[in-house]
């Protein structure tokens, strides 16, 4: 279980996360929805140890990640599968050499197992026989497809996922969002995912969490935020503009 | 209730403080920084196909640039300290003052400002690049050291490569003025190159050599200090780039000064 207490982070002297609290349930998918700027990505990386935070606290199976040394913090990390917002593909490695990549550094395994597991990983995410392009000669779509196959070829415990279908048209965010829904079910892993898909994550979450100006508006299944009165809740998930009446 | 604001001395005397306490932060950031790449070269696992890479990147490719001025910066020597000696007569010690020129000062001077421009802003784009587009940060939570894999091989490559630049440029150099004193201006190949053997020493070759080992580190050492700690989007990278190349030429003067004041 992942937990986040009374979170605090300043930049700049401004405030970006006001004592935050949540719980994720272990195998449970739970999406941080919420504005632009509201503080969602600033979230996440507290979660993965890229960011420390000002007050509070991150545990993680009651390690309290958020204070742990670089040493420690990468134990708990080895446990960690990420994908980030862009992909972050290594753009001077090709598609299967950056699956490969944590295979090859982490797990030190021979060439063969991972030749054998690379292919499997890319036929998992649709990619078969597009390892040998470069990330700059495939799409979008297949950018953030490998970026997934990568974070989950170790097999990890806990998978964060920050927006992973920013920029992608309708067809293929669903794509990318039933990818996840079905790795999730096959591999049971813990994903925490942070995007403003709105209504597709509610096919997918478990558990939804608003964050609105730095602090969790409301927390729920996805029928409840769904249903909330909270005018906040509200106004996100209608699209309305600021100011704008909820009817 | 607001604070009484501060007399114009005091306020004076504060923002110095503020700017001294940022320059030594910045300072010790910039230290430990290489500390912590120096801890990583010595410790294992080393990453021997990315130093090799890095030697690529940082030397061969700046090789074309090194012949080229290599080449003339002799060729101008050959001429200008040509027409000075022939006023003294003494145009015979041609060879030995291209070559202690070039040796000593010039070769690792114009050869580490070459490869700066060419190699030392291009890495601090890359990994200026690999920084915005999270590149580093998926390193970091693959519990994996970005020093290790990004930083390291290229601080161990400046290392290897700003001697073997500087060495080609003063070969190319030598040969430069040979081609303007001997082949142009109708000097003996036997003065320039004899005169050469009597006067240059060991000593001579060991000072540049230092020179260019230490400016590979100076070199290697802002550029990807610069390219790891690079600000916000393109604008970031184009800054970072800048003050990259800019404090290396300036270091590798300042630096050469030094060295040139210290070693025989």
């Amino acid at each position: 279980m992942i937990k986040i207490e009374r979170l605090v982070k300043w930049f700049d002297g401004q405030q970006v996360l006001h004592e935050v609290d949540l719980e994720v349930a272990t195998g449970s998918i739970t999406v941080i929805i919420g504005r632009s700027g509201g503080g969602k990505t600033v979230l996440l990386r507290h979660l993965i140890g890229l960011l420390r935070p000002d007050g509070g606290r991150v545990l993680v199976d009651g390690v309290e990640v958020s204070r742990l040394r670089r040493r420690a913090l990468d134990e708990v990390r080895k446990r960690y599968g990420v994908v980030f917002q862009g992909g972050a593909l290594f753009d001077s490695m090709t598609c299967a050499d950056n699956v490969a990549f944590p295979l090859r550094e982490k797990l030190h395994l021979p060439g063969t197992e991972v030749a054998k597991r690379v292919e499997a990983g890319l036929a998992q995410v649709g990619l078969e026989g597009m390892g040998a392009k470069y990330p700059a000669e495939v799409s979008g779509g297949m950018r953030k497809r490998v970026a997934i196959a990568r974070a989950l070829i170790t097999e990890p415990q806990i998978v964060f996922f920050d927006e992973p279908t920013t920029g992608l048209d309708p067809i293929l965010v669903n794509t990318i969002h039933h990818l996840i829904l079905n790795l999730h079910r096959k591999l049971h892993f813990t994903a925490v995912m942070v995007s403003h898909e709105i209504p597709e994550i509610f096919e997918i979450a478990d558990t939804v969490a608003m964050l609105h100006e730095g602090r969790i508006a409301e927390v729920g299944p996805p029928a409840v935020i769904q249903a909330s009165t909270n005018p906040v809740v509200r106004r996100f998930i209608r699209g309305e503009p600021e100011g704008a009446e909820g009817t | 209730m607001t604070a009484r604001p501060l007399p114009l001395p005091l306020r004076l005397l504060d923002a110095i403080g503020r700017w001294a306490i940022a320059v030594v932060e910045a300072l010790g950031r910039f230290g430990t920084f290489l500390a912590g790449a120096l801890v990583v070269i010595l410790t294992p696992p080393f990453k021997f196909w990315a130093f090799i890479d890095r030697i690529n990147y940082i030397g061969f490719r700046s090789l074309l640039i090194i012949l080229l001025t290599g080449g003339f910066t002799g060729m101008v020597l050959g001429l200008q300290v040509y027409l000075t000696l022939v006023r003294f007569g003494s145009e015979a010690f041609l060879g030995p003052a291209v070559a202690l020129s070039l040796i000593r000062e010039l070769g690792p001077v114009l050869a580490a400002l070459m490869v700066t421009g060419r190699a030392g802003s291009a890495l601090t784009a890359e990994i200026g690049i690999m920084r915005i587009t999270e590149q580093i940060d998926a390193l970091t939570v693959m519990a994996l050291n970005p020093v290790r894999y990004i930083v390291a091989p290229s601080l161990l490559a400046g290392l290897v490569t700003f001697p073997a630049m500087t060495a080609i440029f003063d070969t190319v150099g030598i040969f430069g003025g040979y081609l303007v004193g001997v082949e142009l201006l109708g000097l003996s190949q036997g003065t320039y190159f004899g005169e050469m053997q009597t006067f240059v020493d060991m000593s001579d070759i060991m000072t540049g050599f230092w020179k260019s080992v230490s400016f590979g580190v100076i070199v290697t050492w802002v550029c990807t200090y610069k390219g790891f700690n690079v600000g916000h989007g393109a604008e970031g990278v184009a800054k970072a780039t800048t003050d990259a190349v800019v404090l290396s030429s300036v270091l590798i003067l300042v630096w050469d000064y030094f060295m040139g004041s210290v070693l025989p």
